[in-house]
């Protein structure tokens, strides 16, 4: 009848994402076995020389695995304190105030941005900053990618950090004023505390972000296919070297280039997780 | 487990048979009961929290089915059917239900609300046939004054017990054998408490209803006769004058004394 | 003793009101590049911002080369773009929408249980997929069995991405009607199926037509996976087994031509304005259809 029906149908929705799932993970190591079978799974991810021409082909995925990590957590860094600062502002300096919706909408609008968008200010606007700066003669490199890729993760660390920050009861505050602490004594040893699990599986989840992002950072890092010196560098990243060279891309070179999709998929998924167990953590506390 | 025999010369609409309802295997949370309701009664189901009396109620028209982990055992027989070997929606056709809280549908007008049970059903009616049960339904409930100029706007702006009289004039436009409520006035004020009380008594002329309420004074108010339950089990069953003057039990005697509960 | 007591309090006073300046400070520091973008996007952009842009195609790059050294303005518009995006959104709106939904119905019903937990884990997995990674997942099941790239490509990408993000709105938003509905519904006589369509989904609107808006806008601005899926094209293409552009691959393809890289600004102000316009639809829809 009908609901048996229905409800067979829901049942199968359900397991397509299993099946999904599944054949993505099949997909992504089958086709990237090529490579893996050709170097080694720790040659391939222990080799820095990533060098397409034919005569002395070799792949390896070393140095974007660093340019991923280094311009990742870099940008993690610098988008903290800003985060933070609006986790505070919206979830409980200004909690509920009017201010507080538009500061939200503001942020929320930042996340708005596609990364593309953010690409081209990166280029035009932030680049000859980056040079006036005297960090590196053309602009290009981990430092500016960095530091963009930090405003673009700042509405997700915020967003969450400030419903955990706001959602610490209002008793616990109002005890701890009652004592006569200031409002920064009761944030830190009342707010931040309990809140904390929530804060850090947010930075988790946004470093999440970072790693996967693309386009702003293909546009901005310069592209050199070998592990970056220093901040000053130019460098690449997992996500980047594959979308500047999927396209002619085929054989040896395009296994290459989906196993470091794999491995970009492997570690964006561990990093996930690592920020479920934290918030588990949170909601057992 | 004796029950006072309740004098009434019509045939009982409801038996129960050992009815039992477990939550987990080995737990029930309803042991064994076994009585019998007749027709055009009120009959209030009492007991302290935890008892079993919302389960026994929810039995009935088997909303248990929708929790896999549920499990009901014994004879529900309504009119010589057993409910539990019928079509689920067959019996709630036949068995309406209120609830605690009101809960008109938010996106349906009073007007469609009233009818949700037919539409829901997928049971096509004429114009004329929808109006003729919007407004017996609604005059049953002594709601049609109140909202028969605004029928085509939905029904949250209507107050608590308003919306209670709405659930209800919902679930009499089915015109069932039954009418199960579970703690209908609850949620509500003493006004509209008190406004539902007296509807129940001029329904009982033509539905059977069984109500569920923690509550004592109104199961002495309203209802004809009362089951007490104690964890699970039908402790007593009789006429709620007798009853509550000379209970039959001691654990009766002990709740109706305020001894617990 | 007492003097020392009212110097902590004087420092302890202090520190509060520096630590109240600086999270102002950040916090303000923090939405200023919104508005730095939004400036350089909205000046650079309005100049070539016209109705060409709605209505032609992506001019060549020797026209564009032409028209500079003649000092014109550069002829041409995103027509391809806005189209492509249009087809490609679409199809996969039509994709992720039923199948969300049930999946968010199904969670719904069946929170707690263990495969429920399961499905909604790997939900989560597939949310955090790096754009890129998806658009590898579409080239290897859609690209390569095609032959070549194309517009349906394209949307199996945006699908993959926009699916958990309907599912997720889906499910807590079922989560958040009182189960009153249902079971109010179902005491009526009513089959489950009914109580769905009829009470549970028409009640939760709000919160699901928000999640979609906002998944839409989401993949609106997606870059990385068309390139390897749609790839782009210089003309207005309706067939899905096509190559077809999209209003960030334009903008891509701009970028890196030295000859079309005025056309950026106005190609970006065009999608800002679209996110932003759906995001505020979300908005009110949200407001006004509260749970």
């Amino acid at each position: 009848m009908k609901d048996k029906i229905f409800r067979l149908l829901l049942f199968v929705a359900a397991l397509l994402v299993l099946v999904l799932s599944a054949a993505i993970v099949y997909a992504l190591v089958s086709r990237s076995s090529e490579a893996f079978q050709e170097y080694g799974i720790r040659g391939f991810i222990a080799n820095a020389e990533w060098d397409p021409r034919s005569a002395t082909e070799e792949y390896g995925a070393l140095s974007f695995i660093v340019g991923t990590l280094y311009t990742a957590f870099f940008a993690l860094m610098l988008c903290i304190p800003f985060a933070l600062s609006v986790a505070l502002f919206n979830g409980v300096y200004f909690k509920g105030k009017k201010i507080s919706d538009v500061v939200r909408s503001v942020v929320d609008l930042l996340a708005g941005i596609p990364s593309i968008v953010y690409g081209l200010w990166g280029f035009y606007t932030v680049r000859p900053l980056i040079i006036d700066l005297g960090v590196n003669a053309q602009g290009f490199g981990i430092f500016l990618s960095s530091v963009v890729l930090a405003i673009m993760i700042i509405p997700y660390a915020s967003s969450l950090s400030s419903e955990f920050l706001s959602m610490v009861p209002n008793n616990l505050r109002e005890g701890a004023y009652s004592l006569g602490a200031t409002r920064l004594e009761v944030v830190r040893h009342i707010n931040l505390p309990m809140a904390a699990s929530g804060i850090v599986a947010s930075f988790i989840l946004a470093l999440g972000r970072a790693l996967g992002e693309t386009m702003a950072v293909t546009m901005l890092i310069g592209n050199t296919n070998r592990i970056p010196a220093g901040l000053r560098d130019t460098g690449n990243t997992m996500a980047s070297v594959i979308a500047n060279q999927f396209g002619e891309a085929d054989g040896l070179k395009l296994s290459a280039l989906i196993a470091i999709g794999l491995l970009l998929f492997i570690i964006t998924a561990i990093i996930n997780l690592i920020a479920k167990l934290v918030m588990k953590k949170l909601s057992h506390a | 487990m004796e029950s006072v025999k309740i004098t009434n010369s019509k045939k009982a609409i409801l038996q129960l048979k050992d009815l039992s309802v477990s939550y987990t295997p080995g737990k029930y949370a309803v042991k064994k009961v076994s009585t019998e309701i007749y027709p055009n009664t009120i009959t209030a189901i009492m007991g302290p929290s935890g008892c079993g009396k919302s389960t026994l109620l929810r039995a009935i028209n088997r909303m248990h089915d929708l929790y896999a982990h549920i499990s009901t055992t014994g004879e529900i027989i309504l009119k010589d059917k057993n409910v539990l070997e019928m079509d689920p929606m067959e019996v709630r056709r036949m068995a309406g239900m209120v609830f605690q809280q009101p809960n008109p549908f938010p996106t349906m007008s009073i007007y469609d609300n009233v009818l949700a049970g037919y539409s829901l059903n997928g049971i096509r009616l004429h114009r004329k046939e929808k109006d003729e049960i919007v407004e017996q339904s609604l005059r049953s409930v002594a709601l049609w004054n109140e909202v028969k100029d605004v029928m085509n706007k939905r029904g949250s702006f209507l107050s608590g017990g308003q919306q209670q009289r709405l659930c209800i004039a919902r679930t009499l436009a089915l015109k069932p054998e039954l009418l199960l409520m579970d703690e209908p006035t609850s949620a509500l004020d003493p006004i509209s408490t008190n406004k539902i009380e007296e509807l129940l008594l001029e329904l009982k002329q033509e539905f059977t209803i069984i109500i569920v309420t923690h509550n004592m004074s109104q199961a002495a108010r309203i209802s004809d006769n009362s089951m007490f339950m104690y964890l699970g089990e039908l402790v007593e069953h009789g006429n709620t004058t007798q009853m509550f003057t000379k209970p039959q039990q001691k654990k009766t005697e002990e709740y109706l004394t305020g001894v617990f509960g | 003793m007492s003097q020392d007591r009212s110097i902590s309090f004087t420092s302890r006073r202090a520190k509060d009101k520096t630590a109240y300046i600086l999270v102002c400070l950040f916090s303000f520091l923090a939405m200023v590049p919104l508005f730095f973008i939004l400036w350089d996007v909205v000046l650079k952009g309005y100049k070539n911002f016209n109705l060409r842009l709605f209505t032609e195609v992506t001019p060549s790059s020797v026209d564009a080369l032409m028209a500079r050294m003649n000092g014109d303005p550069i002829p041409g518009g995103i027509l391809n773009g806005i189209t492509g995006s249009v087809l490609i959104v679409g199809l996969a709106i039509l994709f992720s929408i039923p199948l969300g939904l049930f999946i968010g119905i199904y969670l719904s019903d069946n929170r707690g249980k263990k495969f429920a937990r399961t499905i909604s884990y790997l939900t989560d997995l597939l949310q955090g997929m790096p754009s890129i990674v998806i658009g590898i997942i579409a080239y290897a099941w859609v690209v390569k069995p095609l032959g070549g790239y194309s517009a349906l490509a394209g949307s199996v990408a945006l699908a993959i991405m926009m699916l958990p993000m309907i599912v997720r709105s889906t499910e807590e938003t079922m989560n958040m009607l009182p189960p009153a509905y249902k079971e109010a519904g179902l005491a009526l006589g009513s089959s489950y199926t009914n109580v769905v369509f009829k009470i549970l989904l028409p009640s939760g609107f709000g919160g699901i037509f928000t999640g979609i808006l906002l998944a839409i806008s989401r993949v609106m601005g997606e870059t990385a996976p068309l390139m390897l899926t749609a790839l782009g094209a210089s003309v207005v293409n309706w067939k899905v087994t096509e190559p077809t552009s999209a209003i960030p691959l334009l903008i891509w393809d701009f970028y890196n031509d030295p000859n079309l890289v005025d056309l950026i600004w106005s190609s970006s102000l065009l999608l800002l304005i679209v996110i932003f316009l759906l995001n505020w639809i979300a908005k009110i829809v949200a407001r006004k259809w509260k749970v």
